[in-house]
C-alpha cells in the first residue's frame, strides 16, 4: 500500500514568522503533536513538536511568567532536518523510517512541497489491515526449515483444502536454521488444515490441539 | 402468567450444513430430551418458533445478501458469486432452502423477544438463536443471518428498549459487536478466549465502540486454558459493572457452549460448573436492573454429546427456577434413548468429574493476565464512576 493512499491531506502547517503561541493553539484544536512549517512556495522547511516547545518554553506551565517567550517566532525553535516521506513509498518503508529515527510523524513532500502529513497511529492502522487480522480469520503458525520453498509448499497444502487465506506473515525464529510461517484462514474450524500440516511434517506452533497439555 | 418459555420446533433442526459439520443443531433435541426425562419441561413451557420476515431480516442484512441465501438454498447461485457473500465455504456451505432454515432461528429469537415483551413470560429461551458472527452482508463462522442483532434492533424499532447484549461464547461475538458499534443504546458485552490464534481474531480491549457508541462495546478477553474459577471471576465482575453502568431495560444473553474442555474448536478449560453459574447470575441481573425481562439465546458448542445437552439445560433450568434437579446422575432414559447413537461414551452425572483434565502448568499467570484484561476493559466505566 501506498502512502499517499492512507496519509492526510487537510494539512495544519504554519510558517517559520508564526508564534509558539499560534503552534500551541493549532495543535491544541487540531489534537496534533506536530506542525510542519512552509515557505510562501509551500515548501517544507522545518518542523515544529510539541516537544521542542516545551523544551523551549518550560515557563509555559507557569501562565503568568515569561509570556514574552509565547511570542517568539517559531524559526527561534524549529528543527530543519525533517525525516520526510513521499506519496509513492510503501507503507512498510514509512514504518521502518519512523522506527530507525525514534519519530512519531512524517510529513509527506513531493519535489519538497508540503503534500502531506502521516503518523505512527495511521501505519500501525494500515499494518493491522495488511495482516488480515480485521478480517474474521483463524491465526496458524508453523515453524519451518530455513530453506527456500517452504513457503510455497505450505501454501499450497492451504489451497488443497479449500481454505482462504487472508494474510501471510513471514518471520525469522529465535533459532537461526528456522523460520515461521503465519498464516490468517478464513476459517472457525482449522482443525483438518493442522492435521494435514502436521502429517506432513510441519511443526504447528498453536493453538495447540485439545487433549494435549500445554 | 407463566414465567417462562422455551422456544421449539422439530423444524429448527433443519439448520444443517452437512452430517460432519461441526455445527449440529441434534443438540436442541439431545437438550429437550434431556429436560423431558427429567420432567423438567412442560406442555405449556412450549413456543412455537416463527418464522422472520424479509422485512424483519433487513433490520440487520442488507437485501442483497437476503436475495443470495434463497437462491444458494435454491441451488441457483454461482460459486463465484456465493464466495462473496460468505457462502458456499467450508465453514458455512449452501444446503437446501438454507433460508427458510436461517429464518426459522431468526424468528424463535423474535418469538421469545414477543414472549416477554407482550407479557406471557418474563424469561424466554431460543437455543437455537445466538448466530454472533453473521455479518450485515456475509456469513461467517456458521452463522447465516445474525439473530441476536436482528432480535435487538426490533427491540430498539418497535418497544424502544435499551438493550445489554452478553456474549459468553468462547468465541468473539464480532457480528452482534459491528452492528452496534457506533449505538449508545445497545450495550455489548463479549466474554471470549483471546482472539490471538482463535478466530474470529477481534474482541480486543481495546475495542470500545465508536463515536456515540463509545464506551458501549465492552471485551474482556480471556487466555487459553482458562478455567472455571478466573473465567468466572471476571465475568461476575464485568456483568455487574456493566448492568450498573449502562442501565438497561432487557438483557439478552447468548449462551455458547463451546468454553468447555472437552470444545473441540476452543482451548479454554471450562467445567460444566461454569454453565450453571453463568445464567444464575445473569438471572440477578436481569430481576435487578430489568424487571426480569430476560431473552436468552444458545450459539456455539461442539462437543453435542457430553457438554450442550448438560449446559443448555442447566440453563433452562436457571430461568424456570428448577436449578434442584440438575444434581446427582442423568436419567436412566436419557442415557438409553441416545447411547447408541453417540460416538463417545455419554457422561453420566450433571457434573463433571474432578479429574476433567490435567492441572493447567500457567495457572496463576492466566488468571493475573485475565484480571488486567477486566480492568483494562472496564477502565472507562471505573473513571466515569469515580468522576
Ligand atoms: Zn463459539
Amino acid at each position: 500500500m501506498l502512502i499517499e493512499e492512507i496519509m492526510h491531506k487537510d494539512v495544519a502547517y504554519l510558517t517559520a514568522e508564526n508564534t509558539i503561541e499560534q503552534a500551541m493553539n493549532v495543535m491544541h484544536e487540531r489534537k496534533i503533536r506536530h506542525v510542519p512549517i512552509v515557505n510562501d512556495k509551500h515548501e517544507l522547511i522545518a518542523i515544529v513538536s510539541d516537544r521542542d516547545i516545551r523544551d523551549a518554553s518550560p515557563s509555559i506551565f507557569h501562565a503568568d511568567e515569561h509570556l514574552e517567550d509565547l511570542q517568539k517566532p517559531l524559526s527561534s525553535i524549529m528543527k530543519t532536518n525533517v525525516v520526510t516521506t513521499g506519496p509513492l513509498d510503501f507503507v512498510e518503508d514509512a514504518a521502518s523510517t519512523l522506527y530507525e529515527h525514534d519519530i512519531s510523524s512524517l510529513p509527506v513532500t513531493e519535489d519538497d512541497v508540503l503534500v502531506g502529513m502521516i503518523t505512527e497511529t495511521d501505519i500501525l492502522h494500515t499494518l493491522v489491515k495488511l495482516t488480515g487480522a480485521h478480517q474474521p480469520s483463524s491465526q496458524i503458525e508453523i515453524r519451518v526449515p530455513n530453506i527456500s520453498g517452504q513457503l510455497a509448499d505450505v501454501a499450497a497444502l492451504f489451497k488443497a483444502n479449500n481454505k482462504n487465506v487472508t494474510s501471510v506473515l513471514v518471520y525469522p525464529c529465535e533459532d537461526p536454521e528456522y523460520k515461521i510461517l503465519v498464516f490468517r484462514v478464513q476459517t472457525m474450524d482449522p482443525r483438518r488444515i493442522i492435521e494435514t500440516l502436521e502429517s506432513s511434517g510441519y511443526e504447528v506452533m498453536w493453538p495447540r490441539m485439545p487433549g494435549m497439555s500445554p | 402468567m407463566r414465567n417462562h418459555a422455551f422456544i421449539y420446533s422439530e423444524d429448527m433442526l433443519k439448520y444443517k450444513f452437512s452430517d460432519d459439520h461441526p455445527f449440529n443443531h441434534l443438540r436442541l433435541q439431545l437438550t429437550k430430551s434431556l429436560l423431558e426425562a427429567e420432567d423438567a419441561l412442560q406442555p405449556d413451557d412450549f413456543v412455537t418458533p416463527r418464522m422472520a420476515s424479509d422485512e424483519e431480516i433487513a433490520l440487520v442484512h442488507d437485501q442483497a445478501y437476503i436475495e443470495a441465501v434463497k437462491k444458494a438454498g435454491r441451488g441457483e447461485l454461482s460459486p463465484g458469486l456465493a464466495n462473496n457473500f460468505g457462502l458456499g465455504t467450508e465453514d458455512t456451505p449452501m444446503f437446501h432452502n438454507m433460508h427458510e432454515a436461517a429464518a426459522l432461528l431468526v424468528g424463535g429469537t423474535l418469538s421469545a423477544v414477543d414472549e416477554v415483551m407482550e407479557g406471557r413470560a418474563t424469561h424466554a429461551l431460543n437455543l437455537g438463536g445466538g448466530l454472533h458472527h453473521g455479518f450485515r452482508g456475509k456469513a461467517s463462522g456458521f452463522c447465516i443471518y445474525n439473530d441476536s442483532s436482528i432480535a435487538i434492533e426490533y427491540l430498539r424499532k418497535v418497544y424502544g428498549m435499551r438493550v445489554l447484549y452478553i456474549d459468553t461464547d468462547a468465541h468473539h461475538g464480532d457480528g452482534v459487536q459491528w452492528a452496534f458499534y457506533e449505538d449508545p443504546d445497545v450495550c455489548t458485552l463479549s466474554i471470549h478466549e483471546t482472539g490471538r490464534y482463535l478466530f474470529p481474531g477481534t474482541g480486543a480491549v481495546n475495542e470500545k465502540g465508536n463515536g456515540q457508541g463509545f464506551g458501549f462495546s465492552i471485551n474482556v478477553p480471556v487466555d487459553a486454558f482458562t478455567e472455571d474459577h478466573s473465567f468466572l471471576e471476571v465475568y461476575e465482575a464485568a456483568i455487574w459493572e456493566v448492568a450498573e453502568f449502562f442501565k438497561p431495560d432487557i438483557i439478552l444473553t447468548q449462551n455458547g457452549a463451546d468454553a468447555h474442555y472437552y470444545d473441540p474448536l476452543t482451548h479454554l478449560s471450562a467445567s460444566i460448573e461454569f454453565f450453571r453459574e453463568v445464567p444464575r447470575i445473569a438471572h440477578e441481573v436481569a430481576h435487578d436492573f430489568c424487571d426480569g425481562r430476560w431473552v436468552a439465546v444458545g450459539g456455539g458448542g461442539y462437543d453435542h454429546w457430553r457438554v450442550v445437552p448438560r449446559a443448555w439445560s442447566l440453563l433452562w433450568l436457571e430461568m424456570s427456577d428448577q436449578r434442584h434437579i440438575a444434581e446427582g446422575s442423568l436419567p436412566e432414559t436419557w442415557l438409553e434413548a441416545w447411547k447408541d447413537q453417540s460416538p463417545i461414551p455419554l457422561p453420566t452425572f450433571w457434573t463433571d468429574p474432578a479429574d476433567l483434565y490435567p492441572p493447567i502448568p500457567r495457572k496463576p499467570e492466566i488468571t493475573e493476565k485475565n484480571k488486567k484484561s477486566l480492568d483494562k476493559a472496564l477502565f472507562h466505566i471505573r473513571n466515569e464512576k469515580n468522576r
